[in-house]
């Protein structure tokens, strides 16, 4: 099932410059879609087109069809708020908000209207735990977010948009600030997540592509170059430029 | 190959260190002399009015012609008076702060609304107290009032406040914003949440160095709400009121016969209260900074 719909995408900044051509890809549902390839390809352009985050950035002009639930997320009629809500983001830099653990996971919820504390303390321990990080925090939810190391910084940012419960997790270099071994943290969290939401992951390197993919997607200077299962892309590539991107001739 | 010698590490040459020395030397002196001023300001001011606080000067009224007795009247006015303009300046500036640095789109119109914030704060205080005149006691016709004198004041502590706050949104990250819309928030959602509280002690600092400002003006209040004497405590906004800074002017200047050390008390105790507002805002400034997760 294709939980995007990717239809002849481009994305222009107001300099003029193409950050984005004619993308066309269609997203499978409760897979790891991999977006890779060299810097400024355009892979963050993407996910931010996908839950309109690029609206904050001032003169981009967007032009295509995002499909996401037979509509157009495009569409100026759009509700971004709950769209953003179904389609949460995590950053490069862990970011957490300058509050509590706590709070950094409520936050989201709190937004929606909802003040139950019952429901937020369940909210907020259910996505702790998906996150993999409950048995760290459970004893300290009250201390700033930010006395946390920089791997558990970043899987509280992956807890807070669990505990809006989206369809979609879209990832831009998430591990790209960590060290291996929280790298191999969220990477392994990112297989049980699938289960039960659509991953959009751009690595930060290829390998982390190859290791995660399920399909995956190789992007140069803006242009989908090729598109296909994770297997395929990083055993018998099509293009040639794919295949010397992937053994490391540029990049 | 010939390995070259290893050579003593060049800081400078003998003329290049005492230039050096005498540059430092002349720096110090300059910072020594523009602090002198104020520990010398300070200091008379303290040993010439000491003597003349009294609980009885704190808390009484001027009796004899101001000659004696005590200012009460003119320090519950100024109190009064910074509070008015607190109640007025405050809401305003930040609410006007919020619209500049988180909504308005950066075009022509909003950096000419910027430019007129920064050039306001420019404007001679005397201008403000015939503005407020004008307007406020004339107009409207608040007369001379406490109404009239915080409005006026308001008016002109409104750029500080402003511009500092603005700063103070400013320095938030914008990694924050971009989380909180990230997450579903609205604009003022992630004003309210995020970015306000943690712009807030930067505002606070702004708000009490523009009333510490508000609290010394006398012109501006001079047109607008300063009585020359009264014999009792101003009861409703719209009285005028005695003032410290509008007091040491007519004890200095008006009145002959007027003992010396009543206007150095006077003096000590607007100075007392300006420094103070000051102390105040420097440990909120400080806490903060020691507290800002950024």
């Amino acid at each position: 099932m294709d939980t995007f719909q990717i239809e002849h995408l481009s994305v222009t900044y107001s300099d003029g410059t193409e950050s984005l051509r004619d993308i066309n890809l269609a997203v499978q549902a409760n897979q790891v879609t991999v977006l890779f390839g060299p810097a400024g390809g355009g892979k963050s352009t993407l996910l931010r087109s996908l839950n309109r985050l690029n609206d904050l950035d001032l003169g981009v002009k967007v032009s295509g069809r995002v499909i996401f639930h037979d509509q157009d997320v495009l569409a100026a009629t759009t509700d971004v708020i709950a769209l953003r809500r179904k389609v949460g983001i995590v950053f490069a830099r862990p970011t957490p908000l300058p509050l509590t653990i706590y709070q950094n996971i409520s936050y989201g919820l709190e937004l929606t209207g909802e003040k139950r504390k019952q429901q937020l303390d369940q909210a907020v321990e259910a996505a702790l735990r998906q996150a993999d990080l409950w048995e760290e925090v459970s004893d300290r939810l009250n201390d700033p977010a930010n006395s946390l190391s920089g791997g558990q910084q970043q899987r509280l940012c992956i807890a807070r948009v669990l505990a809006l419960q989206p369809e979609v997790i879209l990832l831009d270099e998430p591990t790209s600030a960590l060290d291996p071994i929280s790298t191999a943290k969220i990477e392994s969290s990112l297989k049980q997540l699938k289960q039960d939401y659509t991953i959009i992951l751009a690595p930060h390197n290829t390998q982390q592509a190859a290791r995660a993919a399920d399909f995956a997607a190789f992007f140069l200077q803006g242009e989908l170059i090729e598109y296909g299962p994770g297997k395929e892309i990083f055993t018998h590539p099509k293009d040639k430029r794919t295949l010397e991107y992937i053994e490391g001739r540029y990049g | 190959m010939n390995l070259a010698k290893p050579r003593k590490l060049v800081v400078g040459t003998k003329a290049n260190l005492r230039s050096e020395r005498l540059g430092f030397a002349a720096l110090t002196l300059v910072t020594l002399l523009t602090v002198a001023p104020i520990v010398l300001i300070v200091g008379y001011i303290l040993v010439k009015g000491l003597p003349a606080i009294s609980w009885e000067f704190l808390t009484g009224f001027p009796k004899n012609g101001m000659r004696s007795g005590g200012i009460l009247p003119a320090i519950i006015g100024t109190l009064y008076l910074t509070l008015g303009t607190a109640v007025f300046s405050i809401p305003l500036g930040v609410a006007a702060a919020i619209y500049i640095a988180e909504y308005a789109p950066d075009n022509r119109w909003t950096r000419l609304i910027r430019i007129a914030i920064i050039n306001l704060a420019g404007i001679p205080s005397v201008v403000y107290g015939l503005f407020g005149f004008g307007l406020f006691v004339i107009f409207l016709r608040f007369g001379t009032s406490i109404l009239a004198a915080s409005l006026t004041l308001a008016i002109m502590t409104l750029p500080v406040i402003i511009s500092t706050a603005e700063e103070a949104l400013r320095a938030v990250p914008s990694s924050f914003r971009v989380v909180s819309v990230s997450l579903g928030g609205t604009r003022w959602q992630t004003v309210w949440r995020v970015v306000l509280p943690q712009a807030v002690p930067g505002i606070l600092t702004g708000v009490i160095l523009g009333l510490e400002r508000a609290a010394g003006e006398t012109a501006p209040i001079l047109f607008t709400g300063a009585a020359f004497f009264l014999p009792r405590l101003p009861n409703s906004p719209f009285d005028a009121t005695m003032a410290l800074p509008y007091h040491i002017f007519v004890i200095s200047t008006q009145v002959p016969g007027m003992p010396l050390q009543i206007q150095y008390g006077t003096v000590l105790v607007l100075l007392a209260f300006v420094l103070g507002m000051n102390l105040i805002a420097s440990v909120i400034r400080s806490r903060a900074r020691a507290r800002r997760q950024w």
